[in-house]
């Protein structure tokens, strides 16, 4: 229990000298420039320890709970004998990974779904957008943009095909989709893109990348090991763009005799 | 009051914990047939994050949405560009620096380099590289929010930064050392960290409801997006002058 305690204790300080700097830049602001005092102190410092409290256990949590067993899944689902072939032998086709595709589209998928940043963006947009933005629907649009994401990255780095490929055809269809998508959702959906990865899907994710990259014949986990963060972060912006297309589409249709 | 918004978050963090679960728990027993390690573990972890997740958005709804808005509409109405720009500036180069995913990416960044032969091979030199690394990814988030907070306030729209951007991306990539293309793909992604974003969204869309004639919804978003775009850009001319 001590042992624990002392550890628990260590999370709360790293996640304080985390926002030390933000704490630090914000107070300083406040005090020199604006020269006025915060509306709220108590319940702004109470918030503040609100948020303190919730990341040291969430990480706390996740250290305990889903982060082994995700690493342990990651490094099991890419191991030869898991996939069925000897060490010696040619390379599997890129079929032969069925399960590890759908692995990764499963865990980006269910990451994104609990990742706090992507929660905080949401909520805001429902509530500027006078709920005509649902948070739950722009979540679960991000989170569907994350898993294909993933799981094209995961063939990325089986097949050994140049990343920047994949980012550039990417970056096409995000051009194309913005100059017919409705202004209103442009902002919020570039903004998902970056929110998508952060404490809950990197660390998963990258496990994922790594193990796949070293049991890969031919794969250098120092090269293909990266770039699927970089999936997870244009995906989102492609499928929200779409998610909106769509909902546009289907209203000027149905107000259509 | 309070104590039902309390149960009810609670109710809605486990909602959302609910898949990550399902996954594990059905590939582990379903497609790797192996029992799960340590039950009693996994179950205290999953309380911690419903635990956690609940009291994160109980104290973003009390603390950092307002305090984001809140300054928002201090800077407006004080009138002061320059103190703006300088707070917007800070906060995107402050909050990046210390960030822990960005300094375990620039470690590995700077091991890769030692091995690629693109530094010296001894720590001395890839320390300094890691931390020349973490500190061109802060400035390049600081300057990030502060072309965002000025794109605001001037109603730009925001597709002429991001097309920008990604052209700059495209006509960097094929210079960059092919050792870095992938990190800096990745920083993009990682330099937004669970504080930031609250807190820079809230500033993005109090400063667009503060002044006239913006659209918060339109011009309020952004602010993240041209933030996890700028790093990769400086990460990979860092690569390359390096």
């Amino acid at each position: 229990m001590t042992a624990w305690l002392i550890h628990f204790a260590t999370a709360l300080l790293g996640t304080c000298r985390d926002i030390l700097p933000i704490a630090a830049i914000i107070i300083g602001f406040q005090l020199l420039v604006i020269r006025k005092p915060l509306a709220q102190p108590k319940k702004t410092l109470t918030g503040f320890i609100f948020v303190l409290l919730g990341i040291a256990f969430f990480l706390e949590g996740l250290e305990m709970a889903l982060f082994p067993l995700g690493k342990l899944m990651a490094a099991q689902l890419t191991t030869p004998a898991f996939l069925g072939w000897q060490a010696g032998q040619s390379a599997p086709p890129w079929q032969a990974y069925g399960w590890v595709y759908v692995f990764a589209a499963s865990i980006g998928f269910a990451t994104t779904l609990a990742e706090p940043s992507l929660l905080a963006v949401a909520l805001k947009a429902q509530q500027i957008s006078g709920g005509s933005i649902h948070a739950w629907g722009l979540r679960i649009a991000v989170s569907l943009g994350v898993a294909f994401g993933i799981a094209l990255g995961a063939f990325r780095i089986i097949t050994g095909t140049e990343l920047y490929y994949f980012i550039i055809v990417g970056y096409i269809i995000v051009l194309i989709q913005t100059l017919f998508s409705p202004k209103m959702i442009i902002g919020l959906a570039y903004d998902s893109g970056g929110v998508t990865t952060s404490t809950v899907t990197v660390p998963l994710v990258t496990a994922l990348g790594l193990g796949l990259a070293e049991t890969v014949p031919g794969r250098n986990p120092l090269v293909d090991g990266f770039g699927l963060i970089a999936f997870a972060s244009l995906f989102p912006i492609i499928a929200v763009l779409g998610y909106a297309q769509i909902a546009q589409w289907l209203g000027q249709r149905s107000r259509k005799p | 009051m309070f104590k039902n918004r309390f149960v009810k978050q609670l109710f809605n963090s486990f909602l959302d914990l609910v898949p990550i679960l399902a996954v594990v728990l059905v590939f582990q027993v379903l497609v790797i047939g192996q029992p799960i390690p340590d039950v009693a573990r996994l179950i205290t972890g999953t309380v911690f994050v419903v635990l956690g997740l609940t009291l994160f958005v109980l104290g973003l709804e009390l603390s950092l949405f307002p305090l984001g808005e809140a300054m928002a509409h201090a800077f407006a109405r004080k009138g002061s560009l320059f103190w703006l720009l300088t707070f917007a500036f800070c906060l995107g180069f402050g909050t990046t620096v210390a960030e822990p995913a960005l300094i375990a990416i620039a470690d590995e960044a700077a091991r890769i380099a030692g091995k690629g032969g693109l530094i010296a091979a001894n720590p001395e030199a890839q320390t300094s590289y890691a931390l020349g690394l973490r500190i061109s990814v802060a400035l390049s988030v600081g300057f990030a929010i502060l072309v965002g907070v000025l794109r605001i306030i001037r109603g730009w729209p925001l597709y002429y930064l991001i097309i920008g951007g990604y052209c700059g991306v495209m006509l960097i990539t094929p210079f960059a050392p092919k050792e870095i293309i992938g990190i800096a793909y990745d920083s993009g992604g990682v330099t937004t960290s669970t504080i930031t974003v609250p807190l820079v969204t809230a500033l993005g869309v109090g400063l667009a409801t503060a002044i006239k004639g913006r659209n918060p919804m339109i011009d309020g978003f952004g602010l993240i997006a041209f933030a996890s775009l700028t790093p990769m850009i400086f990460v990979m001319a860092y690569g390359m002058l390096i």
